[in-house]
């Protein structure tokens, strides 16, 4: 067995496996964040307490349903969607032609809301939620031990990330989407429901925050401060990889959790700063993002 | 004559003072973690448990009126000294109580000392609260880390547990319980084989428990607390570690944790607490009542130990007939009593301020084991009060000369 820096190889690999499955957290929530910047302009500081409402209707639809996992990862994100769909009709939509400033602050209070309340029903400690009996156990790799489950998150995290990704980039609906941002007066000239196009992406960018809080829920603390915590992290992934850019959303997730997982090997205490010290050095050198144009 | 007259009317108003008992007016705030993830810790928690230790206690002193306000520290020491300083100075608050959070404590305690004013402790673990940064203005009632050190790292040593590992919470109470367990561990004849130090609200453990993993040790102790001893316990069941033949410590474990992670993932923890809801007849009536403003919730021993604490203040605040404006003072008469509540029973405060009672060694039941809602633990052992805490001579404090 060979090192490197003194770290067993073997270990680093493990290492570099765990950064990706944190990678693809990020890559989730990171995605719906650009869906929304990109096509609606909004900066959607509500993501982390949608992602938040993803886990909470997850353990809710087991508690009163008794649906467990598998149903919750269709459920919940339609649910919580709906809620993004009606926040836009009767909020959002007034915002678009103001400074983005006013979204964030909108989004940021809603985030604020939605987290009291949550706080209020349920308190701060958390919800028990456990791994699928389907996804228990793991498969030894030789270098680690892999659990099924995480195994699973990576798999569905790449799948719906290359579906968004192909659907916005790819297809004819994703064409009139991107012509909407550019010029919705002359999209709308040939036919097109641009208003409702624009409510059902935010619904889409909820819906993926919900999703990726489903996925959360088995592993990570069920809490109303769950997605407060990592909101932040995902905009710094979101502006490294440029405000907007689907593709640069997806891979610096990926990238990032991988370079938070080394920081964890060889300088555990800065794990929580490494992605900011990398945003603030991108930013000096490419102010757009790596992925982003320049406006 | 005019001076007679006035003489007259002061020995008459001493004389009625004299009488009936002096009207005693304090004023209390509660300072906590209302909106983190301390708050089901302490919080509104321990609003409700100060609400019912004055409404208990002035029930049978109506000479005695509290106002109670409390405050939301974020866990950020600088909010928590600021709302301190004001309390102290601008609300007149006479006592501080609870900060859940040993950064924001330790900053409290050295407010409280040089304003003079009482601050106690229920809600912070560092034992240097009553160690090296002691003060004659403060009290640490609850717990503290060498408790939780030397009640888990010994038990588990004594059962087979040689070898540890820690995953630690990189902020003063993390440090505190590291260093405290550490020396319990090794003083068993344990040794530590290296620990991982992650910042404080950490989402994903894999990468730590991994790192633990590969050092083989035999327990893996959580020198960490709150919503991160949630993440690494969930996550490790995850990992496999317990089913790879590690055991997990959870060194700062609370009733409302093992709520969180239900009894299926929490099953077969071991931990330390100083009191426990469901111990005894006095304990479940107050958890009934504390449940009427806590609907759902399981009150912790940071609560009881706010309720205790508030009691026992109030008794020295009338033995010195309201006279509260000397903090040292009230903190000596407070030292110089011996304390009794419904809670914690008979125990006494020690010169360094630390307050002695016994502590439980608990398991946590298999959910088939679990009768009623809330039914959390077994009681494994208990440890006397001379032994729960640190002798007042290790502790260094510059209070305890000698």
């Amino acid at each position: 067995m060979f090192e490197i820096f003194g770290i067993p190889s073997t270990a680093l690999f493990g290492q570099l496996l765990i950064g990706l499955i944190n990678g693809s957290f990020y890559a989730l929530l990171s995605l719906g964040l650009a869906v929304i910047f990109g096509m609606l302009n909004i900066i959607n500081f509500s993501h982390g307490a949608q992602y938040m409402m993803g886990a909470f209707a997850a353990y809710l639809i087991l508690q009163y349903s008794g649906l467990g996992y598998w149903p919750a990862l269709i459920i919940a994100p339609i649910l919580v969607g709906f809620t993004g769909i009606l926040v836009e009709r009767f909020l959002l939509q007034w915002l678009y032609k103001l400074d983005h400033l006013y979204g964030l602050l909108l989004t940021f209070g809603l985030a604020l809301i939605f987290e009291g309340v949550a706080r209020n029903y349920f308190g701060s400690a958390g919800l028990p939620y456990t791994v699928p009996e389907s996804l228990r156990g793991g498969q030894n790799l030789g270098f680690m031990f892999l659990p099924n489950y995480r195994a699973w998150v990576v798999a569905a995290s790449l799948v719906v990330c290359f579906g968004t990704w192909f659907v916005i980039e790819r297809t004819r609906l994703g064409a009139y989407l991107r012509a909407a941002t550019e010029n919705p007066t002359l999209v709308r000239a040939f036919g097109i429901n641009v208003p409702r196009m624009i409510t059902l992406t935010y619904g889409f960018g909820v819906a993926l925050a919900a999703f990726a809080g489903v996925m959360a829920a088995p592993i990570y603390n069920v809490s109303p401060q769950m997605g407060a915590e990592l909101i932040i992290v995902v905009f710094a992934v979101v502006v490294i990889g440029g405000m907007g850019s689907i593709l640069g959303a997806i891979v610096t997730g990926f990238g990032l959790g991988v370079i938070e997982g080394l920081t964890k090997v060889f300088f555990p205490e800065a794990s929580n700063t490494v992605i900011f010290v990398i945003m603030a050095i991108v930013l000096l050198v490419r102010p757009a993002g790596l992925f982003g144009r320049r406006a | 004559m005019r001076r007679f007259v006035g003489l007259a009317a002061l020995a008459a108003v001493l004389a009625c003072g004299g009488a009936n008992a002096q009207q005693v007016n304090v004023k209390i705030g509660v300072l906590s973690d209302m909106s983190s993830l301390y708050a089901d810790i302490g919080g509104p928690g321990s609003v409700a448990a100060a609400k019912m230790a004055i409404a208990d206690f002035t029930k049978d002193h109506p000479n005695v009126k509290v106002d109670l306000i409390s405050g939301d520290h974020q866990n950020k020491p600088d909010i928590g000294t600021q709302i301190a300083n004001q309390w102290y100075d601008v609300d007149k608050v006479d006592m501080i109580i609870d900060v859940p959070n040993s950064g924001v404590a330790l900053a409290t305690s050295q407010v409280a000392s040089s304003k003079n004013k009482v601050f106690i402790v229920s809600g912070a673990a560092a034992s240097d609260i009553t160690g090296p940064k002691c003060n004659a203005n403060t009290i640490h009632w609850t717990y503290d880390t060498w408790m939780l050190a030397n009640g888990t790292g010994t038990a588990i040593v004594k059962t087979g547990g040689d070898s540890w590992f820690f995953l630690t919470s990189d902020y003063a109470f993390g440090h505190a319980l590291e260093r405290d367990t550490m020396a319990a561990v090794e003083k068993a004849g344990g040794k530590v084989l290296g620990k991982v130090r992650h910042p404080i609200n950490t989402n994903d453990f894999s990468s730590f428990l991994l790192q633990a993993q590969s050092s083989k040790a035999k327990v893996i102790g959580l020198a960490n607390a709150g919503g991160d001893t949630i993440n690494s316990i969930k996550q490790a069941a995850e990992f496999g570690i317990v089913k790879g033949g590690q055991s997990l410590a959870g060194l700062l474990v609370f009733a409302s944790d093992v709520a969180a992670l239900g009894l299926p993932t929490a099953q077969g923890l071991i931990l330390t607490e100083t009191w426990y809801w469901d111990m005894n007849d006095a304990n479940r009536a107050w958890t009934k009542r504390w449940q009427q403003e806590r609907q759902g919730k399981w009150p912790t021993m940071i609560h009881a130990g706010v309720y205790a604490g508030i009691t026992h203040y109030l008794k020295a605040a009338v033995a010195l007939k309201g006279n509260l404006s000397d903090g040292k003072a009230v903190v000596a008469q407070m030292k110089s009593m011996p304390t009794e509540d419904q809670l914690f029973g008979k125990g006494t405060i020690r010169p360094d301020g630390r307050k002695i009672h016994p502590a439980y060694l608990l398991e946590v039941k298999k959910p088939s084991d679990s009768k009623h809602p809330g039914d959390f633990y077994n009681v494994r052992a208990t440890i006397p009060a001379d032994q729960a805490f640190r002798p007042l001579k290790e502790g260094n404090c510059p209070l305890v000369s000698g």
